[in-house]
């Protein structure tokens, strides 16, 4: 293990790492899963947390993020009795699960306790039959789904993804069966919350088979008024031939959460991922990784993302397609909007391999500052190894334009009012692309929400 | 209404306004011409609350309240209105999401509930007949793409929205062909009445053709050098704007010798 002084953590990992594996034997998961778990601890102990001298983390310093004492997340105590297994030890502020409702939408819905579903709902029951959802911690017990979640170095790549790998408690394991489309959009609301300085690690995997296709979104909310938090989340999501999926991401953790979630998608032939990422949090951190592996050929993927920061907010996505195979589309367009002293990162890496013939991938970023003191890092990323692509990139950075500010003031609109709308005016080019009218509405108030 | 009392302003040290008086009252229509650069603009923009202009002496009252320590939004909830010469392209802010907001923002401020959104639909439609607004256009972006005619037209139609007390045309009519002068003076000239008062800027005398003002002044280098009657609009259409400047220049230039004399003979006293 690394020895560094400055992060507690890596004591408090190396000391609980066998406590949890014992505790993940009583809880009866497979050999292939401990196994796993074992290799990815020792991939993380030889790595450690990243520094400001890793390239992917040069623009975020996370060991500051780091320095308070964590304690780490158990698995539950008793997960083998199904989906309503777990009752969350302190009350579950309401508000925030009602505050990340979509209002009007007519959805499935589904809320997670710091990774663990929460009993209270009974949603899940009301799932058709083309869809099968089980908490993690059951599904490391199936045997058939031992591969999962054993060891895989593409789960292992990175530093907090191998130590998710190793520590996970627990998350959702959703399958689409071939051929089934969901008839209305799966709403997942995350919730983080805790007393004490906790490190919470929840681990997804979602799969949609042949010819299905799911709406999925997923709202975060967090309160951690007297404590730390610390989210290491992992979601794989495999998409299968001719499957599609579109993906919402509703960020809104709440202050003193630093989140680092990593998500990471494969996709076969034919097959179709549409992410949209909303950054519209208050956490100290939000770090974003979302990595496409094109394995197949003639893959459409639509990456749309926003992100706003405030006070001394960090936000940072990392976003990675690679083109492994020919014939694959991917389009790309990030906007940011920072102000007062908070910063901003942006990293799209694209990377066409050799056999990539015909591939097209574009990508765009977009920033504006609104702060004296704020800062955006933007870096575009395109590695080419074939010749016949068609790939283009583009990145700004821009102010607030005074003069449309006035126009709007000078109708009686007040200063603050005409600088939601203007936000919204800038963020329009996103979120026009929310296909979900009540979603596109709810993220609409939600940007207006936020105070400049 | 509005009071202009020895109104001084600059932009970036730069003086623009140097002692304007004005005084409009409910009911009239004021035309205010001059040559290029002879501070009418700017005049618009200072009633306006333009930031980057700086009132250094004088005051404006707005109905005896000094309208100079209103905030833009403040001055237009208020009444007062400008349509911009130049309006701003706003790409996603629809139109009518703007006017709502607008509507919203001074009707609370007057103590008012919002309109629901059939009186808002409602009222809308009466007010684009009005000033005979393409409907197409207000579900689009705030002003994007519109074309010259259209931009004027849409202020037009915010005016008659809003339905401010005291309105400034900076230049409506320029950019406008024939068709389109006439049909944004007939929705100006049904928005007039005895309680509401504008204000027109403009270079040319055609405007006045159609909007038929009580009063014309002419602002030549940051003070008005002359006022009268719609007369001396006609006059100046004729005339040209040389023969004040003329005036003005040689008054000035005689000042100038007056107070150098009379400088001189102090010394000689002395």
């Amino acid at each position: 293990m690394i020895k560094d002084l400055t992060i507690p953590l890596y004591g408090e990992l190396e000391n609980g790492f066998d406590t949890l594996i014992a505790a993940a034997g009583r809880a009866k998961e497979g050999n292939e899963v401990l196994k796993g778990r074992k290799t990815a601890f020792h991939t993380f102990t030889e790595r450690g947390f990243p520094t400001i001298k890793n390239e992917d983390w040069k623009y975020t310093n996370i060991t500051r993020f780091l320095k308070d004492d964590f304690a780490i997340q158990t698995p539950p105590a008793n997960p083998s009795t199904g989906l309503n297994a777990y009752v969350h030890p302190e009350p579950v502020d309401h508000a925030l699960v009602a505050g990340a409702g979509i209002e009007s939408l007519d959805c499935y819905q589904l809320t997670l306790v710091n990774g663990n579903l929460l009993s209270a709902d009974g949603a899940s029951h009301r799932l058709p039959e083309g869809i099968r959802l089980i908490t993690i911690a059951e599904a490391v017990q199936d045997p058939g789904l031992a591969a999962c979640f054993g060891h895989s170095e593409e789960s292992e790549k990175y530093h907090f993804t191998a130590l998710n790998a190793a520590l996970f408690s627990n998350g959702l394991f959703i399958e689409v069966k071939a051929g089934f489309s969901l008839d209305k959009p799966l709403h997942i609301i995350h919730v983080f919350t805790s007393g004490y300085n906790l490190l919470v690690q929840p681990r997804h995997r979602i799969v949609v088979n042949r010819n299905a296709s799911v709406t999925i979104i997923e709202s975060v909310v967090g309160s951690v008024p007297e404590a730390k938090l610390f989210v290491n989340s992992l979601t794989e999501i495999v998409l299968e031939a001719d499957s599609k999926m579109d993906h919402y991401l509703v960020e809104m953790a709440g202050v003193n959460s630093r989140l680092v979630q990593h998500t990471m998608v494969s996709q076969k032939k034919n097959s179709v991922y549409n992410n949209y990422t909303f950054c519209l949090q208050r956490s100290d951190l939000l770090r974003n990784e979302l990595h496409v592996l094109l394995n197949e050929e003639h893959t459409e993927t639509n990456l749309y993302g926003l992100y706003l920061a405030s006070g001394n907010q960090l936000v940072d996505n990392h976003t990675f397609v690679e083109h492994r195979k020919p014939n694959c589309y991917s389009n790309e367009l990030y906007k940011g909007v920072l102000s007062e002293q908070s910063s901003g990162v942006f990293n799209g890496k694209i990377h066409v391999y050799k056999d990539a013939q015909k591939t097209n991938a574009f990508q765009q970023n977009n920033n504006l500052l609104m702060g004296r003191k704020a800062t955006v890092d933007s870096k575009p990323q395109l590695e080419i190894y074939a010749d016949d692509v068609k790939c283009s990139h583009g990145s700004t950075v821009g102010q607030f334009s005074d003069e449309a500010l006035f126009y709007l003031r000078a109708r009686g609109i007040g200063e603050e009012t005409a600088k939601g709308l203007l936000i919204n005016a800038f963020a329009f080019d996103v979120t026009e692309k929310i296909k979900i009218p009540e979603l596109e509405a709810h993220v609409n108030k939600l940007i207006s929400g936020r105070i400049f | 209404m509005l009071t202009i009392k020895n109104l001084h302003a600059e932009v970036e040290d730069k003086k623009i306004l140097k002692g304007i008086n004005l005084t409009v009252n409910a009911g009239e229509v004021h035309a205010i011409m001059g040559p290029n650069g002879s501070g009418k603009s700017s005049l618009a923009s200072v009633l306006a609350g333009r930031e980057n202009y700086h009132v250094t002496e004088g005051e404006v009252l707005f109905d005896g309240m000094n309208l100079l320590d209103m905030a833009p939004e403040i001055r237009a909830r208020e009444g007062l209105f400008l349509a911009f010469q130049y309006p701003i392209e706003i790409p996603g802010v629809s139109n009518i999401n703007f006017l709502k907001t607008a509507l919203t923002e001074i009707r609370t401020y007057k103590g008012l509930a919002p309109l629901d959104a059939k009186e808002f639909l409602r009222l809308t439609k009466e007010k684009q007949k009005l000033v005979e607004f393409d409907a197409k256009l207000v579900n689009r972006s705030l002003n994007e793409g519109f074309s010259g005619g259209e931009k004027k037209r849409n202020e037009i139609l915010q005016l008659a929205m809003l339905e401010p007390r005291l309105a400034i045309l900076d230049e409506t009519d320029s950019g406008l062909d024939i068709d389109a002068l006439r049909i944004v003076s007939k929705g100006v000239n049904k928005l007039r009445s005895e309680k509401n008062a504008f204000v027109m800027i403009t270079h040319y005398q055609r405007l006045l053709d159609y909007i038929v003002p009580d009063f014309v002044h002419v602002l030549y280098d940051g003070r008005i050098v002359k006022s009268g009657t719609k007369e001396l609009a006609l006059e100046l259409e004729e005339k040209g704007y040389d023969w004040l400047k003329e005036q003005v220049d040689e008054k000035q230039a005689e000042e100038k010798q007056l107070g150098e004399m009379q400088l001189g003979e102090k010394e000689a006293i002395q």
